[in-house]
């Protein structure tokens, strides 16, 4: 064994990259879930973004628009699931569990010309001066600008929900969708366009994968990202700062258990893989009842 | 599969006609893979060689496939399926099909079945599988030679035999070029995930590794090694050119095209006979990818010797003296190792560090 | 504008019917689909949704719609008290696997011993009790913690399914197995075999117990008072208070029952159908599960003929890809249309539809 060939530093750099897919996806969906609505279609939505962002960074060799074909992707199908929970009134765990199913199809399907192809390249970003600094400057600073972006959506939702008038009436549709309503609140626009976030945020994450991490268009490469990014909403008990420290955790556990392998220590690497599914639960009991979204997952009709 | 089930199943194929078809009929060939065929790895490949079978008999075969068949009584149904509508031979791609085709072959004795990876076979049932291990002794030459921190990074699947010779078969080939070469392995559980898989590249490479070699099928080791700059990588399962000539600088390619060409043909012209194979560079099942300019004339050179050795019979990559991790001897001096002992293999070799996962 | 107004009653009528619109409707969508992947879409159609029922081979398909709808109903039944009562047990699929660990732990601790009368209905208690003990960990927290169950129910699922791996790989790996992961054959050990009561019938004892849970919880929900309070939980919370349903032993009673339910299915299945403890036996019957109950309504019956229908999907959708050369994707976009309209067409149940101007408020 020997924990010195460990460097830290590079360990901190590289979590920052592993967290960002789910980051991005969690971070959406997060948004959705405040609003009231529980998609478990999450998995579908990042890999619909990741085939719709490969396709057209391929076709227009630019990843810049990839990433934004993979947004518009991702937030069309999520409104599919939408239109059939908001407007048909459909149950929110089924619907999203069928929307995983059908973007899994609709994704292999789309891409079945781009196997193979290479996508065009996403150089990385020197911040200038910054990464230079020893110890923090290649730890924070040179990374592909999707890393950044992926934190300042995290800061924005942040100030939305807590510093502006549309995340105070987002938040109380999704805390009490009949109080929202009655003081004229449209809870179904509201959700509507949560849901559409999430779905471009999923997207984007989606689109991470294929463009920057593997980088390459396989069927079925979220291998369960999706669903990670779903219990990460919950580990940060809906609160966008520890939703941060929730994609390091559980990204971090992953890079720590293969650090500690090639460094040659025995671990048993499934147990080691449950714990922070472990920690989320004991989260979810520490915190206990009444944090979570008041009307999380359940349907809304306005008596008329 | 006791009398009953045998007579019953006799009597409906009896009332519901038999699967056998007319001579004049294509052969018809069918093949079950485990993942879709755009995985761009294992499955892919097969599919590939699908396609070369059909490019070789034109219209005197038809294949058919179902993706994605999971393991168990899905792939049990599938291959019913596939002997019910007249195929004559069917392939079924990956190990966990191995109970599943015993229980179909039995049901139809007139249907022939290969199994790709197990070690069960009956009369119409044959097993095939690759010596991959051959081209890791390759890539494992290469390596020791590349190397200048000399740490080479290893990505392993599942801890599985398979995998474990092909750690063996790299790691005695590189230090025999380079005595001061040190093997970091991980294992990723899984046999294909992109970001599992980015990720342990990026391990091995911040703990000093300079050569990845992997045993999972996805690109993104080579993505993540590309960005890391001065890391050479090879290309598993398929040949990855699009990596090349850095970090790409070879390839182990899963070349089943050859066996089912002639398994196929067998079929045809009625000489199909039952049997466990393990065909290696020789016989094209393993295909060493091109290797490209990085890597120095004279290690190419002698990596090519080494490829043609193994495949003519000179060598065996597997050739004492070899020791087991724990010092005591496996192969004294000039003894190749058996065949079974290899796919049984479930230790280390004297130098590798640390323990096989249990 | 159309504007959607709640019936007082679900209408009988479309209860029925809509499941047929839906149906229909998936055919026309899908029809499409498979004309623009250049397929006659009357051909695929009749493919999937007649061939495993009435074609030359279907003494072979219709035994495997038992078999693939067995644990989809086995599961759905349970998970639909729970539903009707507002408890969330999203995690069947991993009480599946921990059923399915349990059950197969007997088996093989006890192996090679030759004692079916023991060891089999062992194995069925083992696996009931594993489902149960682990829907009981979210039942509990809820009632004693106030955690919520969707979430908690749906992270043990990822717990179970490394147990799954680590048991494939380490305790329960078949030492004559080459060193590959992955149990001893349970379908071949006389002892825990769960095979056909008949022979290629398709009907094991999953099958028999699915069909058991189905008339039970229909008889449970129909007649007696654990079914009304189950109703009257979901329907009126308050009211059933006072009529002195104890939420927090309705929670229990809902998880444990699903839970159960759902372990059997995972034991039944690892002894029968998938033979053995591996690293992929679960293939997502406690997920797909959760569809077939809001697909059957809930219902016990509807659930029999939701999960007829989606094993149907799976068992033609088989055929269509090895003789039409369809992809699978193709499949999976079918069945997420399926899924979809069946959903998008329930609304007539409960909603009917208005036409009228835009009201000013």
């Amino acid at each position: 064994m020997d924990l010195s060939s460990i460097n830290p530093i590079l360990l901190l750099a590289s979590l920052m990259v592993a967290a960002t897919p789910i980051l991005l996806a969690a971070i959406g969906e997060l948004v959705a879930e405040r609003a009231g609505v529980l998609n478990l279609g999450v998995e579908g939505m990042m890999i619909t973004g990741a085939v719709v962002g490969f396709i057209v960074a391929v076709n227009t060799g630019s990843p810049w628009l990839g990433f934004a074909g993979a947004a518009v992707g991702g937030a069309a199908l999520s409104l599919v699931f939408g239109v059939l929970t908001q407007y048909l009134l459909s149950n929110q765990v089924a619907t999203g569990l069928a929307l995983t199913l059908f973007g899994l199809g609709l994704s292999a399907l789309l891409g079945q010309g781009y196997i193979g192809v290479k996508a065009p390249s996403f150089p990385d970003l020197d911040v200038p001066l910054l990464s230079d600094i020893p110890v923090i400057g290649p730890i924070v600073f040179r990374h592909d600008p999707m890393v950044y972006l992926g934190l300042f959506i995290v800061l924005g939702v942040w100030l939305f929900l807590n510093r502006s008038r549309a995340g105070l009436i987002l938040r109380a549709v999704g805390e009490n969708h009949d109080a929202a309503h009655a003081l004229g609140y449209s809870v179904r626009r509201t959700r509507m366009l949560a849901i559409a976030f999430g779905g471009a945020c999923a997207g984007l994450g989606g689109a991470y994968l294929s463009l920057v991490r593997v980088p390459q268009w396989t069927e079925g490469m979220t291998a369960g990202a999706g669903w990670i990014a779903l219990a990460i909403v919950v580990f940060a008990s809906w609160r966008p700062g520890r939703l941060v420290l929730g994609a390091y955790l559980f990204g971090g556990v992953t890079v720590l258990q293969l650090n500690l392998q090639a460094a040659g220590v025995a671990i048993p690497v499934e147990y080691l893989s449950m714990t922070p599914y472990l920690a989320t639960i004991a989260v979810l009991v520490i915190m206990s009842a009444g944090r979570s979204p008041g009307s999380l997952g359940k349907i809304f009709h306005a008596a008329r | 599969m006791n009398r009953r089930t045998l007579l019953a199943t006799s009597a409906a194929i009896l009332a519901f006609g038999a699967p056998a078809m007319a001579q004049d009929d294509p052969t018809k060939v069918g093949f079950v893979y485990v993942g879709p065929v755009g995985d761009g790895g294992w499955t892919y490949e097969h599919d590939q060689a699908r396609q070369a079978v059909e490019e070789e008999f034109g219209d005197a075969v038809e294949t058919v496939y179902v993706e994605s068949v999971p393991e168990g009584p899905d792939a049990e149904r599938v291959m019913t399926e596939m002997a019910l509508n007249g195929a004559d031979l069917i392939f079924t791609t990956s190990f966990g099909y191995m109970d599943p085709t015993m229980n179909v072959a039995a049901k139809f004795p007139d249907v022939k079945f290969e199994h790709a990876t197990g070690y069960k076979t009956a009369e119409n049932v044959s097993a095939y599988n690759a010596r991959f291990y051959e081209g890791r002794a390759v890539q494992g030459h290469i390596a020791g030679h590349l190397t200048e921190s000399n740490v080479i990074g290893y990505i392993g699947s599942f801890p599985i035999p398979e995998v474990v010779q092909g750690i063996n078969a790299a790691y005695l080939h590189a230090k025999e070029v380079n005595p001061d070469v040190e093997f970091k392995i991980v294992w990723a559980y899984t046999w294909f995930d992109p970001a599992q898989e980015a990720e342990a590249a990026n391990v091995l490479i911040e703990q000093g590794a300079d050569v990845i070699l992997q045993h999972t099928d996805s690109t993104a080791p080579q993505a993540a090694a590309e960005a890391a700059g001065n890391v050479y990588t090879f290309g598993q399962a398929s040949d990855m050119a699009e990596y090349a000539p850095m970090p790409r600088v070879s390839s182990i390619i899963d070349n089943w095209a050859p066996y089912y060409i002639e398994r196929v043909g067998a079929v045809m012209d009625g000489t199909w006979e039952t049997s466990n194979v393990w065909h290696g560079i020789d016989e094209g099942m393993v295909g060493i990818g091109e290797i490209t300019e990085a890597v120095p004339a004279e290690v190419k050179a002698s990596a090519e010797d080494l490829r043609d050795r193994i495949a003519d019979g000179s060598y065996h990559p597997f050739t004492g003296p070899i020791n087991r991790q724990d010092g005591s001897e496996w192969l004294a001096d000039g003894e190749t190792a058996d065949d079974e002992t290899l796919l049984g293999m479930n230790f280390y070799v004297e130098g590798i560090e640390g323990d096989i996962p249990e | 504008m159309i504007a959607l107004e709640k019936r007082p009653q679900p209408s009988r009528t479309w209860a029925w019917a809509s499941p047929l619109l839906a149906v229909a409707l998936t055919m026309v969508l899908s029809g499409l689909m498979f004309a623009a992947l250049g397929k006659n879409p009357v051909e695929v159609i009749r493919t999937i949704f007649f061939d495993p029922v009435f074609s030359e081979f279907a003494w072979y398909y219709r035994p495997q719609i038992l078999i693939k709808g067995a644990p989809l109903v086995l599961i759905a039944v349970g998970l639909s008290f729970g539903f009707r009562a507002g408890v969330w047990n999203i995690g069947a699929e991993g009480q599946y696997i921990m059923g399915a660990i349990c059950g197969a732990g007997v088996a093989l601790a006890l192996y090679p011993m030759e004692a079916r009368w023991l060891i089999f209905p062992l194995m069925v208690i083992a696996g009931a009790l594993g489902g149960w003990a682990w829907a009981m960990i979210p039942g509990l927290l809820r009632v004693r913690f106030g955690t919520n169950e969707i979430l908690v129910s749906l992270m043990l699922v990822y717990v179970a399914e490394q147990l799954l791996a680590a048991m494939a790989l380490g305790a329960m790996r078949n030492p004559d197995g080459m060193g590959f992961p992955g149990s001893r054959n349970l379908a071949q050990y006389t002892s825990s075999a769960n095979l056909d009561l008949i022979e290629g019938s398709g009907l094991h004892w999953g099958v028999v117990a699915a069909l058991i849970a189905v008339i039970f919880a229909y008889v449970v929900l129909s007649r007696h008072l654990f079914g009304f309070h189950v109703r009257l939980a979901g329907q009126a919370p308050r009211a059933a208070r006072f009529a002195g349903v104890s939420p927090a032993r309705m929670i229990l009673m809902c998880m444990g029952l699903s839970g159960a339910l759902a372990g059997a299915a995972g034991l039944f299945e690892v002894a029968g159908p998938a033979g053995q403890i591996s690293i992929d036996f679960n293939v997502g019957y406690g997920f797909t599960a959760i569809i077939v109950a809001f697909l059957g309504r809930l219902n016990p019956l509807g659930i029999l003929a939701a999960g007829a229908l989606m094993a149907l999907t799976y068992i033609g959708g088989g055929i269509a890809q090895s003789s039409l050369g369809l992809p699978s994707a193709a499949i999976s976009l079918l069945q997420g249309m399926l899924l979809f309209t069946l959903l998008a067409v329930d609304v007539l149940t409960h909603y009917r539809l208005r036409f009228r101007k835009r009201s000013l408020a």
